[in-house]
């Protein structure tokens, strides 16, 4: 016995998956179609400040009169909502409304969503197999995000990346568009290599990348004039060396000031992140 | 994917689809010439694969429900994205207005009518309640 082939039953499969899946990337394109440019915070290293840095960019550029979002893409330990005081996220029939926090920043992160200290989890009756599906699950959500958050008219979508070099590469596949990637480090050894990896799966991706933030370069306590040494190491100048993308400035770790805070402290390495987006 | 009626050598046609418990995906089709019905189960795992891209086995279009995705997939996600709690209805006639206005506002546009009403204790909004919240909110444009 021998059957048609797929091709060959000329009627439709009804599910038409391929489309849906078009669709899915149209929303995205149709839903930033209303925003200026959509720029990526990234690093391959856990806990180097990308969060940090990106709210930072996001009040700044906002205090420079400019409309600014910032997506909380970092999904299983969220702290932009924190760290910008943003308010809550609230739901229409037709979008997903962000929160609002310091400047106007408009923020959407999965802390808004989930309960106070609860991880990231999902309903499976299939929990055992879970990592099977987890990323797809993962990506999905951000899509969403990007799809179905009613941005509004923005200037600048800060997207703050999780970390993991692959992270880059999710971003482009939903948004080829991208303008710009800035990477963060902290200055030592084992943060080069991670931020090295991620800003290669980064260039093989397409996404263009506009310098190197080396950040908690050194500690700045409240009340002191002058920054004490933290960490050794000098990844921001070898990875811009190593890349021939600028180092556009470094940020004292300063734990008792948000974000909003050190915009005034932080002028020179703002006014390098700014001449790029421009 | 397509289901051929081996003795008929005709494409079946999708009649139904259930979710029946445990995670299984069915789907009904019957053969348009001999009548013959199948039903198609897919284990939890594939519907659980299929699911996790978010889109539909069997389904015409993607359901227009935004953030659909996170909210049946994420838990605690429906409670705070869900409810729909004491939140206006409307009727086909403001619903048809309010997808005159651009995409990238209309959620925040349907939020300040939804809020106005709500402060007054209207259950629905209708083409004559975006009139008045129109003229009380200074928003002739919206």
């Amino acid at each position: 016995m021998s059957y048609r082939t797929y091709h060959d039953v000329k009627g439709d499969d009804r599910s038409h998956l391929g489309d849906q899946v078009a669709e899915q990337r149209k929303r995205v394109a149709d839903r930033l179609a209303s925003i200026g440019q959509v720029v990526a915070v990234m690093s391959g290293k856990g806990g180097v400040g990308k969060s940090y840095v990106s709210s930072l960019l996001a009040v700044a550029a906002s205090a420079e009169g400019r409309a600014v979002g910032v997506l909380d893409a970092d999904l299983n330990s969220p702290t932009v909502g924190r760290l910008l005081n943003s308010g809550a996220l609230e739901m229409t029939d037709v979008a997903l409304l962000p929160a609002v926090g310091d400047l106007g920043v408009k923020v959407v992160s999965s802390d808004l969503i989930l309960d106070e200290d609860a991880p990231l989890r999902w309903k499976s009756a299939l929990s055992s197999e879970e990592f099977v599906w987890r990323g797809a699950l993962e990506v999905g959500m951000l899509r969403e995000f990007l799809a179905d958050v009613e941005w509004g008219a923005l200037d600048l979508l800060i997207v703050d990346l999780p970390p993991g070099a692959e992270a880059a590469k999710d971003l482009m596949m939903l948004v080829p568009s991208v303008a710009v990637g800035f990477a963060v480090t902290i200055p030592t050894e084992e943060s080069r290599r991670s931020v090295a990896r991620a800003i290669r799966v980064a260039r093989d991706a397409g996404m263009p990348l506009g310098g190197i933030i080396e950040n908690m370069s050194s500690y700045l306590g409240e009340g002191s004039e002058e920054p004490r040494p933290l960490f050794e190491g000098i990844a921001g100048d070898a990875l811009a060396e190593e890349f021939d993308i600028p180092l556009l400035g470094r940020l004292p770790l300063r734990p008792e000031r948000a974000p909003r805070d050190v915009i005034d402290d932080s002028e020179d390495l703002l006014q390098q992140v700014f001449r790029v987006l421009a | 994917m397509k289901f051929l009626c081996i003795d008929c050598d005709e494409q079946m046609k999708f009649i139904d689809r259930q979710e029946p418990g445990d995670g299984t995906f069915a789907a009904a089709y019957s053969c348009p010439t001999c009548g013959r019905q199948i039903a198609m189960l897919a284990n939890p795992m594939e519907t659980q694969l299929v699911g996790s891209l978010g889109v539909k086995i069997g389904g015409d279009t993607l359901d227009r429900d935004p953030m659909e995705l996170v909210r049946a997939e994420m838990e605690g996600a429906e409670a705070k994205l869900g409810a729909k709690v004491n939140r206006p209805t409307w009727t086909a006639e403001s619903r048809d207005r309010l997808d005159r206005v651009p995409s990238f506002v209309r959620g925040m546009v349907m939020k300040i009518y939804n809020d106005w009403a709500m402060e007054r204790g209207l259950t629905e909004i209708t083409p004559k309640v975006m009139d008045e919240a129109r003229v009380d909110l200074g928003l002739e444009e919206m």
